[in-house]
């Protein structure tokens, strides 16, 4: 089973975590700002300099270079960013295989087409949504991924991540500012204190 | 026909312009004074001790001594790439990797042209070798410095978007391709500049001095043109391997972006 296995991981001072995440399931994470939420997926994601162990299912990070680790468990950071002029230059898939991704959020598929320039803050967070999951990974690792969304897109944004997280069978780190959101998606919950220490939050409830 | 010798007086007398430009600088609240004179008196000393230095050297034209001035002037020239980084790498490895791509670029092609083909008997004779690296060294170092910056200033404001790309798999080359392709041209714009503009817009220095020398114009411009190519493929060839280079140490071994491995300087 690819379960996440997070284990004596230490960064900046941090640490050690150690927690697991089961494949198909839910873990929120809250805290104070400044807390090292975003530091702690970067460090998962080894975009940051690290110690401890993390595998998913069999593999440990270090048996694959750093670009395949991050392509497999994938994060995706609080704000997107775009280096080419189209949208569909972002992307490497034929359209087919990102169609329904694209409606499930609302958009045609001629959104490819369209200029970075003119998207909205909300369309380009969603948009970082499809970009992600075109690589098709094994773990997500979402930093406020409907931050900048209104109440009909973070609905459609809440199922469309759910729902990969169940049907693919992988371990989904959730971090968020919003309590009630994360009691509506997640089966556990996390919480980061001001000093950087993780406690379970006891009496969560179960989304779903 | 040689050159006419200039006195002390003529000097002064071009030193007076100088004076001038400094009063005006001062009544119009440039402050340029002090850097001015500062400059002045530096171009003087340092002019009349490598005069004092290359009159010993072309008496005896041994290659320890040429290597051991050209040693001093990569030396220098690493140094000068240095100081001219807003951003730079930390400690002795920013020097090591500005005078690394100087070396291989400027001495390989200073040799093939001393060696190939000037063809002197000895090759090193140092009336051709120490104004050609000299030249060669200048502008390589024009270039190396110009794309580092460029670099280093694009990738610290930037960071956010290489880091969405590193996410998204790519590695830390492919993920800054653009913007070392950017600062690889901002390096070398200068010399192809001046490539076009040669004999049109100015005389290049080096043809004037030949010419003031009492050379013949055509040679002078021959001579001309070959330094011209020389530093061209110099600079273009340290420009890249000082981006190469600058790539792989700004990522390490997990394709990470580093940029704590730079320091900014005041």
């Amino acid at each position: 089973m690819n379960d996440l296995q997070i284990s004596g991981l230490f960064f900046q001072n941090r640490g050690p975590y150690t927690f697991r995440i089961v494949p198909g399931q839910v873990v929120g994470l809250q805290g104070a700002s400044g807390a090292g939420k975003t530091l702690l997926l970067r460090a998962i994601a080894d975009l940051d300099p690290n110690q401890g162990q993390v595998r998913l299912g069999d593999m440990a990070r270090e048996q694959v270079p750093a670009p395949i680790w991050r392509k497999t468990v994938a994060m995706l950071p609080a704000e997107s960013f775009w280096w080419f002029d189209a949208v569909g230059d972002h992307f490497q898939v034929p359209v087919q295989a990102i169609e329904a991704t694209l409606q499930q959020l609302g958009f045609e598929s001629d959104v490819l087409n369209w200029e970075v320039s003119r998207l909205s803050t909300g369309e380009k967070q969603r948009l970082a949504i499809v970009r992600l999951l075109q690589n098709k990974p094994r773990a997500l690792l979402l930093d406020e991924p409907t931050a900048s969304l209104d109440a009909e897109n973070i609905e459609r944004t809440e199922t469309l991540l759910v729902d990969y997280c169940r049907q693919q069978q992988v371990p989904l780190l959730w971090v968020s500012h919003d309590s009630r959101q994360l009691e509506r998606v997640a089966d556990d919950q996390y919480y980061i204190e001001g000093d950087g220490t993780l406690q379970e939050v006891r009496g969560g409830q179960h989304g779903r | 026909m040689g050159v006419k010798p200039l006195s002390p007086l003529d000097l002064s007398i071009a030193a007076c312009l100088l004076i001038v430009l400094g009063l005006f600088s001062h009544r119009l609240k440039l402050g340029l004074e002090k850097q001015l004179a500062v400059s002045a008196l530096r171009t003087t000393v340092q002019l009349l001790l490598i005069g004092q230095v290359l009159r010993i050297l072309f008496a005896n034209a041994s290659l320890l001594f040429v290597v051991a001035i050209s040693m001093v002037m990569l030396a220098v020239a690493g140094r000068e790439v240095m100081a001219r980084q807003h951003r730079r790498l930390r400690g002795s490895q920013g020097w090591l990797l500005g005078t690394g791509s100087m070396f291989i670029s400027s001495f390989s092609v200073a040799f093939i042209a001393l060696a190939v083909i000037i063809a002197n008997d000895p090759w090193y004779t140092p009336q051709y070798a120490i104004p050609l690296l000299g030249m060669l060294l200048g502008n390589t170092m024009n270039g190396i410095s110009l794309s580092m910056d460029r670099m280093t200033e694009t990738l610290w404001q930037q960071r956010q978007l290489v880091e969405q790309r590193l996410l998204l798999g790519e590695t830390g080359s492919e993920a800054t391709a653009e913007i070392r392709r950017q600062a690889m041209r901002s390096g070398m714009i200068p010399i192809i500049n001046s490539m076009a503009a040669a004999g049109l817009v100015s005389l290049p220095g080096m043809m004037t001095g030949q010419i003031l020398g009492g050379s013949s114009p055509m040679d002078a411009v021959k001579y001309q043109i070959l330094v011209m190519f020389l530093i061209a493929a110099g600079t273009g060839f340290g420009v890249m391997s000082a981006m190469w280079l600058l790539t792989r140490k700004l990522f390490d071994n997990r394709d990470r972006l580093r940029l704590d491995q730079l320091e900014s300087s005041s």
